[in-house]
C-alpha cells in the first residue's frame, strides 16, 4: 500500500481506455516496467462537495474520530484494505517512479543484502538494486500480483501478509523498508506495533529500517493541511471511469460509491504525522533513530534496533 | 517464491515465532518451476553468511534435491568449484515454488502458495 505522493507522482495523462488489470503493467526484457494508460483519471483530492453533503458522516472525506482499539482492524479493512483491492491497477499506474531517498537507501546496501519491503504496493522498489534480494509483502493480493511482475528477469519475490503479523524470521534481514504504509494504521498502538515488527525483522548488528509516512505539515500541497489540522482523515480516491465501456468488476466492488457521473470515490483512512512523531514512534517501539528528514510532504526515518550490538569480537 | 526467500520466512502466528518447530516452513504438494537466471557468483558469495544452512538443508531435502553438505561451502569453495556454485544458484535463485502449501511445524497452519505467491494472512482465530 503505497500512497501519499499523489500530487507529485501523477504525471501520467491517463485517458480513459479500458484494459484488463493484468495488462496494465508489463515488464520489458531489461526489467524496466512500462506503463500503458490506465482506465481512468484518478486523483486523490479533497472533494468539497462531498464534504458538504456528508459533513456529519464518518464515511465522507475529512477529519474522522480515531476508532476504538477493538474495531481498529475492521475499520482499516473497510477504509484501507478493501479500497486498495478495488483501486489496485489504477493506483499502480500512478505510482511508478521510485522516491530518491528510498532509491538511494536501497542502492547504498551491501551487495548480497537480503531484506524486506513491507507494504510493497506495486513493487516499484523491488528491482531498484539488482545486487540485493528483497522480499516484498502487502495486504493487497491485487497489488502483490502486480508487484510480482515488477522484478524483470528475476521475477520479484512477494507474499500477501499483514504488517502487524509478518511471516519473517526475527533478526535475519539486513534491512526493511516500509514506504507510505504506517499512516494507514488507525491507532497509535498499531502504528508503534508496525515499527516494532520492522525492527524485529532486522539484524541487531547493523540491520536498518527506512520508514516513510505522510506529513501533516504540507501547506504547499493542494490539500493544504498544516500544523493544527486534524491528523486523522479520510482522503478520497476518485476513479473516473470510461462511460463508453463497461466498468471492470473490480471498480464497482468494495466501498466505492458511484456519483452518477461514471466516477467512483473511495475513502482511504490516513493518520497524518506531526513533525517528530515518527521519531517518537520508532523510539517507543524500542528503536534508535539514525537519520530522519522531510521529503515531498512526507516524514522519513532511518532507524535500527535500540540495543547496541556488543562491541566484543 | 524462491527457496532463498523461504530461508527467511516463518509462521506469521506470534506464538510460533519463539518455537524452533515453526522454522523452516515445510513445503507440501509443492509444484516447482526452474527459471533460468544468469549466475552471479559475487551475489552468492555475499549471500552465504546470511543463510541458515541447517534450514536450507531441510528445505532442499524436503523438495527432493540431493542432500546438501553438512557445512556450508566457504567463499573460496564457491569460487573454485563451479559445480557447487551452480547447484547453489539453482537451488536458491532459480527454483520457485509456484503452487502448494507451506506448513508450520508448530501450529500446523498451512499457508497456500498460488501462482508463486504465498498468502500469510491469518484466519481470525490465529491472530
Ligand atoms: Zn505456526
Amino acid at each position: 500500500m503505497q500512497e501519499s505522493q499523489g500530487q507529485h507522482m501523477q504525471p501520467l495523462q491517463m485517458q480513459a481506455q479500458a484494459q484488463s488489470p493484468d495488462q496494465q503493467i508489463s515488464s520489458s526484457a531489461t526489467g524496466a516496467a512500462t506503463y500503458p494508460s490506465a482506465p481512468g483519471t484518478g486523483t486523490d483530492k479533497m472533494s468539497t462537495a462531498a464534504s458538504q453533503q456528508d459533513a456529519a458522516g464518518s464515511s465522507g472525506p475529512g477529519p474522522v474520530p480515531i476508532p476504538a482499539p477493538d474495531v481498529a482492524e475492521s475499520y482499516e479493512q473497510q477504509h484501507v484494505h478493501s479500497v486498495y483491492e478495488s483501486i489496485a491497477p489504477h493506483f499502480s499506474a500512478t505510482r511508478h517512479k521510485p522516491w530518491p531517498v528510498v532509491a538511494s537507501f536501497l542502492s547504498s546496501l551491501a551487495p548480497g543484502s537480503v531484506g524486506l519491503d513491507v507494504g510493497c504496493g506495486n513493487g516499484k522498489y523491488l528491482a531498484v538494486n539488482p545486487a540485493i534480494h528483497i522480499l516484498g509483502s502487502d495486504r493487497s493480493a491485487q497489488l502483490v500480483r502486480i508487484a510480482r511482475d515488477h522484478g524483470g528477469e528475476r521475477r520479484a519475490d512477494v507474499a500477501v501478509a499483514d504488517g502487524l503479523a509478518l511471516p519473517f524470521r526475527n533478526g535475519r534481514a539486513d534491512f526493511a523498508v516500509c514506504i507510505a504504509v504506517l499512516h494507514h494504521l488507525s491507532t497509535k498502538e498499531r502504528r508503534v506495533g508496525g515499527v516494532r515488527a520492522l525492527l524485529d525483522a532486522v539484524r541487531d548488528d547493523g540491520g536498518k529500517i527506512l520508514v516513510f509516512v505522510w506529513a501533516l505539515e504540507q501547506r504547499s500541497s493542494r490539500r493544504g493541511w498544516d500544523e493544527g489540522s486534524d491528523q486523522d482523515q479520510l482522503v478520497p480516491w476518485v476513479m473516473k471511469t470510461n462511460k463508453t465501456k463497461p466498468k471492470p468488476k473490480s471498480e464497482v466492488e468494495g466501498q466505492g460509491e458511484g456519483d452518477g457521473d461514471g466516477d467512483t470515490t473511495y475513502q482511504r483512512y490516513y493518520h497524518l504525522y506531526k513533525k517528530g512523531e515518527l521519531e517518537e514512534d520508532v523510539v517507543a517501539a524500542g528503536g534508535r533513530v539514525l537519520d530522519s528528514g522531510y521529503d515531498r510532504d512526507n516524514w522519513w526515518v532511518v532507524g535500527s534496533r535500540g540495543e547496541q550490538a556488543s562491541i566484543t569480537s | 517464491m524462491k527457496i532463498l526467500s523461504l530461508n527467511f520466512l516463518t509462521c506469521a502466528v506470534k506464538a510460533c515465532k519463539s518455537s524452533s518447530d515453526s522454522y523452516p516452513l515445510h513445503p507440501k504438494d509443492a509444484e516447482l518451476v526452474q527459471d533460468e537466471i544468469e549466475v552471479n557468483a559475487q551475489l552468492l558469495v555475499n549471500l552465504l553468511p546470511r543463510l541458515d544452512w541447517t534450514a536450507l538443508s531441510t528445505t532442499a531435502t524436503e523438495l527432493g534435491f540431493p542432500a546438501l553438505p553438512p557445512q556450508p561451502p566457504s567463499a573460496e569453495d564457491l569460487q573454485a568449484d563451479d559445480k557447487t556454485l551452480r547447484d547453489l544458484h539453482n537451488l536458491l535463485m532459480e527454483t520457485q515454488i509456484m503452487e502448494g502449501k507451506l506448513v508450520c511445524g508448530n501450529c500446523g497452519h498451512e499457508y497456500a502458495v498460488r501462482e508463486g505467491i504465498a498468502n500469510f494472512l491469518l484466519p481470525s482465530h490465529l491472530v
